[in-house]
Formats: C-alpha cells, structure tokens, sequence
C-alpha cells in the first residue's frame, strides 16, 4: 500500500494550501515493514523534522516492503525504516527511527556535518 | 566456536539415518562431502580475495538449476548482475539464460556506507522481505550470499548487524533452502567477522596457496555437523568449465586386474616381455639417460595403441605436440593420423605452469574428459620441479591408483641422470610400478649405443638379455647386443666382432670346402688304383686261358706225335686208336 503523507495527518488544516506549490521540492520516501512500533516512530520524527525544517514544501511517500517487497530492490532497501531522499538531488538514504534529530538534518543535507 | 565436530547438543531435526545432502554437482565436491552440501541448511565458504568463493557459490547455483531443477537466488553485495554474468560466461554459464528462465535470480545489492546515515534504530527487515521475495518468485531452493560481509562496511551499527545475522541464519534454515554464504578469510579466525559463530552446519575453507612461486587451489572442509566426511585439503582446479574438485581415489588397493596383454608396437621388445607386451592396466616405468630413447618408445606404445583402436592421453612436459609429431615423422613413425582421428590427444604443459596438485587435478580432468585405454606421462621427473619428492610420489601413487582403477595402462618415462645411478629412478617410484624397463647409453670406441633391458616386469617371463636397439628412419629395431668376456659389445663393437665371426666362419667353410676336394682326389685315386687292379686281373685271367689252352694243344699234339710213330712203327694195331683220338678231339673242341 501506497500512502501519500502531505504533511498530515492534520496538524493544522489552513497550512495545507500555502505548501501546496512547492510540494514537489522535497519527495521523501519511508520504507517500512508493517505497522511497527519502529515504522510508527520513524514516520513520527520524519514528519516533525519536515514540519520544523522543511517549510517549503515535502511529501512523504510511505512504502510497506510486507505489501511491495518488488520494491525494495529498487532503492536497494537493506534496512528498515529507512527514509530515501528521491527529491531534491542526489539521493539521501537514512536508516534507523530517526531519534538523533542532528543527523537527521545532516543526513538530509538540511545542516553542515560538524 | 572453534571449528570442530561437537557431539553433543545434537539437532533435533536430524533424521535418525543420513543426513539430507543436496547435491552441488561440482565435480569432486560431492565426493568429499558424501553426498552434497547438508540440505535446508547454510554453509559457510571461506577463503581470500581471488580462491573461488564466488564461482563456487555460480556453479552451486547453476548446476542446481540446470542439473538438479532446484532454481536458485543470487545475493550478490560485491558484483553486479552484469559483472557476475560476464565473469561466469567464461565458464562456460549462461546466467543470462538462466535468468531469463525463471531457474535463477541474482539480486545486486549495493550499499555504501558513505551515502547512509544512521539515526536511531533499526533492523535488516529490508534484506530479509527482499530475499524472501526473491526465493519466492522462483520457487528457489538454493541460496547464494556473496559475500555477506560487505555489510560490515556498509552499516555502521555492529551490534545491529551481527544480531540481524543471526536471525538471517535461523530464518534461512526455517525457509529450508540450502544456502551458501561466502565470507573472507580472516586473519585469526575463519571467517574477518566471525560468520562461522553462526554457521555451525558446514564450512568450506578455500585457499589460494603460493608455494615455491607456483599458486595451488585447496578446499577443505573445516566442519561439517553429522556427517562424514573427508578432512583433507583437496586441491581444486577452475577451468573451463567450473571448479572441480580432485576425485577422491580409493587408496585400497583393490583394483581388478586383467590379463590381457598388450603390445608394445616393437615386435622384438614384445618378444622380450614374454612374446606379448604389457598386462592391460599395469604401470609400466621407461627410465634412461637423456636421448636414449624413451620418447620414441612412449610413441611407438601409443601408435600400436592407436592401431589397435584404443585412446590414447599423452601428457608431454617437455615437447610441444607439434614437436613430437614431427620428430617422430623422421623416424618413420606418423602420429597425426592418430590425432585427426581423435584417438590420439596430446596435453602438453611446463612442469612450473602450476603446482603439484594442479598438475594431477588437470590430468585427472583430462583423462575423465577424454577416456584413454592407454595414458603416456612424459616425463614424470619433470613434475619433481613442482613439488618435493615425496609430494611427487604422492601423486603418482594417486595417479597410478585412478588409472588401474580404470584398466588404463600408464607409461611413465623417467629421466635419470647420467652416471652410475642408472638404476636408480627418481621419486623411488620404482616399486610401485608393474614392469620397468631401463634404457642406457653404452660409450666406447668413440660411439654411444643404445641398450634396453627388461628390469622387472610383473606376473610374467621376461628375457635377461640386453639388446641393443637402433633408431634409424624405419623405426626402432631391437637386435641383440655381443655379450663377450670384455662386457656387452654395441655398435661397431658389435658390428666388428660380427665381422670376425663372419671371418671366422668363411675360414670354417673354405677349409672343410679343401678337405672335402681333398678327400675326393683320395677317392678318385682309389678308385683308379682300383679299376688298374681290375684290368691286371683280367689280364691275368686271360693269360691263364691262354696257359690252359696251351697246355691241351700240346697234349693233343702229344697224342698225336705218338700215335703217328706208332703208326709207323705198326700199322694196323694203332688205327683203333688213331680214331679214339680223333673223337676226343671233337669233344674238346
């Protein structure tokens, strides 16, 4: 199943039009397996870190390897969660629940690595 | 877990009886193993960077899909599907086609450490569903992950990794396919990581070793849990196609035996070996000097072998077939024939090509290809260049025991040096041959000659006679050697005391031809004298006629005399008696 996240779910429905336009900017992709409390708290933390840093616009495309395993080969997917930055290029790959928010921003480019 | 057989904690799930082998259908391996990798459950093939992990883990794969219809998944964390299809065609696999097929499925999975940041936790969930997806697409029975340690260095979390490990093994024995994980060797232990902590079933070590400047492949398996197996290390060969291993030969001796005999292509050495040649299947050692020969005997067996229909494996380590066939061309002796009718096969490499061990798994390859009745090994010394004696002798014992086992039979020649240990061959492999024969160079009188003896020759009568043997450009020609009081006399030697013989001889005939002239002259004489004995005789004889006659004429005229006188002395009285003596006169006459 292929759940399109756009900054939901509701966090405040009147932001939602504003983003809208540059939506393309950022693509995200989360793999996960099953509804995890692993996959759950990865899919938390993206969205806070998207909400907080990413005011012009993402999209977070949730990808469950249980429904579409054919696709993990595609992102060559070892580890899950694991979050695939498709859009803006190159391609980012982040791994694990996404709890050390620092190299998060790294990992995405949104911060220098120190 | 050091890598022994433990006998206690045995699996529940083993079967009371054999354990299930799943066969590799790589040559030799089965052997060893008794039957295959364990089925349903992960091995372990160590080894260093270039010992054949990957290929082994390719042709585990192909054969199983092409031999044993068990289709195949590839995970490949070092090569790409592109790169392994390319490496592997060169032996001879078509993993495109496979692919293609259904029967095999290779996944690239490419991980960088660089590109990936870590946050928090995770698992290898991702590998596991792709795997799984994979096996399930083809239905696949076997599993190949090369090498699974390319993880190491692309995730950071080690304690993450070697739980996940952990699972991956329990998870692969629960899916039941047979795997195969490859990892590199590490400096102290198996494996760099340690896989064999969780690999307890079988592993397979690989070894790439350079000895003496010539690198030899070894496999041998460390472990393998409930089962026997052989503990050797075997030495492997990748060729063309695939990794085979060197069969295992029975080291029993036990071999059938025939007794057929076969010829040796030179009548008179034939005639040697008890008027028939060699048993059929016996080893037979061809020792001499350089350039006594033993080449052009090795040629002549082969093309009598070749005559008689037979194959023939002729390994030369130190003539090019093309060399050989021609040299032997001057002697009157044509190979090619043989060779274009696929009877006869040359297999020509150096002594230093590759070790020992390769030596004898190329030959055992050959031979198993090409099913010869009759394999010349030309010259065996060489192959003491590759290894020690005792390696040597190791090997052709291995050699010899494969080739009777089959009924081949080997001609081993033997370069000895010159010398007075002529006798002695090299490698002290003398014994274990069937029939020896011993070539010598005999010097004198400003030539060298060329001797042949039989030496021994097993299970049969065989002459004790040195003959000289001429190589001229009819062939070989056995004649034999002047055996006088100053030793054995060769060449012009030979030749000359043929010639006082001869001398000799003519001396004989000429005098018995004057004694009989002699004797004749005797005769004729006797004869003479007889025949004038005979004429005496008869003249003799006739003389006495004569006397005879004589004497009765005078008596007559005797007679008469008187009776004419008495007559005249009276008449009438004596007419009577005139007429009585003219009667008897009638009568005489």
């Amino acid at each position: 199943m292929k759940k399109t996240v756009a900054s939901a779910p509701a966090p405040a429905p009147a932001a939602r039009p504003a983003r809208r336009p540059q939506a393309k900017a950022w693509q995200l992709r989360l793999y996960v397996t099953g509804q995890t409390h692993r996959s759950m708290t990865a899919l938390a933390n993206l969205k806070t870190i998207c909400e907080t840093h990413l005011q012009e616009g993402y999209s977070i495309k949730v990808i469950d390897l249980l429904k579409h395993p054919q696709l993990a080969r595609g992102d060559q997917i070892l580890a899950v969660p694991t979050v695939v930055r498709k859009l803006p290029k190159p391609v980012r790959i982040l791994i694990g629940t996404l709890t050390d928010t620092d190299r998060v921003l790294v990992g995405l480019d949104l911060r220098a690595a120190r | 877990m050091s890598p022994t057989l433990k006998s206690q904690n045995p699996k529940p799930v083993a079967p009371p009886g054999r354990l299930p082998k799943c066969p590799t259908g790589i040559q030799g391996l089965d052997e060893i193993t008794d039957g295959g990798l364990p089925r349903g459950r992960p091995t372990l093939v160590c080894g260093g960077a270039g010992c054949g992990k990957t290929l082994l883990g390719a042709e585990f794969l192909v054969r199983g899909a092409t031999q044993f219809n068990e289709p195949g998944v590839l995970m490949a964390f070092e090569e790409t599907e592109a790169e392994l299809k390319a490496n592997v065609a060169s032996l001879g696999f078509d993993l495109a086609g496979l692919v293609r097929q259904k029967k095999m499925l290779i996944d690239y999975v490419h991980i960088e450490r660089s590109e990936v940041q870590e946050s928090g936790e995770y698992d290898l969930e991702g590998l596991f569903v792709r795997l799984n997806h994979a096996i399930d697409s083809i239905g696949a029975r076997r599993v190949v992950l090369d090498t699974l340690e390319a993880l190491f260095a692309g995730l950071p979390n080690e304690a993450i990794l070697r739980s996940e490990l952990r699972r991956l093994f329990r998870w692969l024995k629960d899916k039941g396919v047979t795997a195969v994980i490859t990892a590199e060797r590490g400096r102290e232990q198996l494996t760099r990581h340690g896989l064999e902590e969780y690999v307890s079933d079988c592993v397979i070590l690989l070894d790439h070793r350079l000895n003496d400047q010539i690198a030899t492949r070894h496999l041998r398996i460390v472990k393998y849990r409930g089962a026997l197996h052989g503990t050797n290390e075997f030495p492997f060969l990748i060729g063309d196609k695939g990794i085979s291993v060197l069969p295992i030969t029975s080291l029993a001796l036990n071999h059938q035996v025939s007794n057929e005999r076969i010829a040796t292509g030179i009548p008179r050495l034939d005639a040697m070996l008890g008027g028939k040649g060699f048993f059929r299947g016996s080893s037979i050692l061809l020792t001499g000097t350089p350039g006594t020969g033993k080449t052009i005997i090795s040629c002549n067996f082969a093309k009598a072998a070749c005559l008689r229909g037979e194959r023939v494996l002729f390994f030369s380590f130190e003539e090019s077939p093309n060399q050989i066939i021609r040299n032997m061309h001057s002697i009157g002796l044509r190979l090619e024939p043989c060779v274009k009718r696929d009877l006869l096969r040359f297999h020509s490499a150096r002594p230093s090509l590759y070790g020992l061990e390769m030596h004898l798994a190329t030959m055992f390859k050959e031979i198993a290809e090409f099913q010869p009745d009759v394999v010349i090994v030309d010259p065996i010394t060489s192959l003491v260049e590759a290894g020690t004696d005792s390696e040597c002798k190791g090997m052709v014992t291995r050699l010899i025991d494969y080739l009777k086992a089959g009924q081949v039979t080997t001609l081993f020649t033997s370069l000895t040096q010159g010398g007075h240990a002529l006798q002695q061959s090299e490698m002290a492999m003398s014994s274990l041959m069937d029939s020896w024969l011993l070539l010598q160079d005999f010097e004198g009188n400003g030539e060298r000659n060329r001797v042949v003896y039989v030496l021994k020759a097993r299970g049969m009568a065989h002459s004790n006679q040195v003959r000289e043997f001429l190589i001229s450009d009819r062939g070989i020609d056995v004649v034999d050697a002047y055996i006088g009081p100053s030793g054995v006399l060769t060449g012009s030697a030979r030749a000359a005391q043929e010639a006082l013989e001869k001398a000799g001889l003519l001396t004989g005939q000429q005098e018995a031809d004057r004694r009989k002239r002699e004797l004749e002259r005797k005769r004729i004489a006797i004869d003479r004298q007889i025949s004038g004995l005979r004429s005496d005789y008869e003249t003799e004889a006739l003389e006495l006629r004569r006397i005879d006659e004589q004497v009765g004429t005078s008596t007559l005229m005797l007679n008469s005399e008187r009776a004419a006188s008495g007559r005249l002395r009276q008449a009438d009285a004596k007419v009577a008696g005139g007429l009585r003596h003219r009667a008897r006169l009638a009568r005489i006459n």
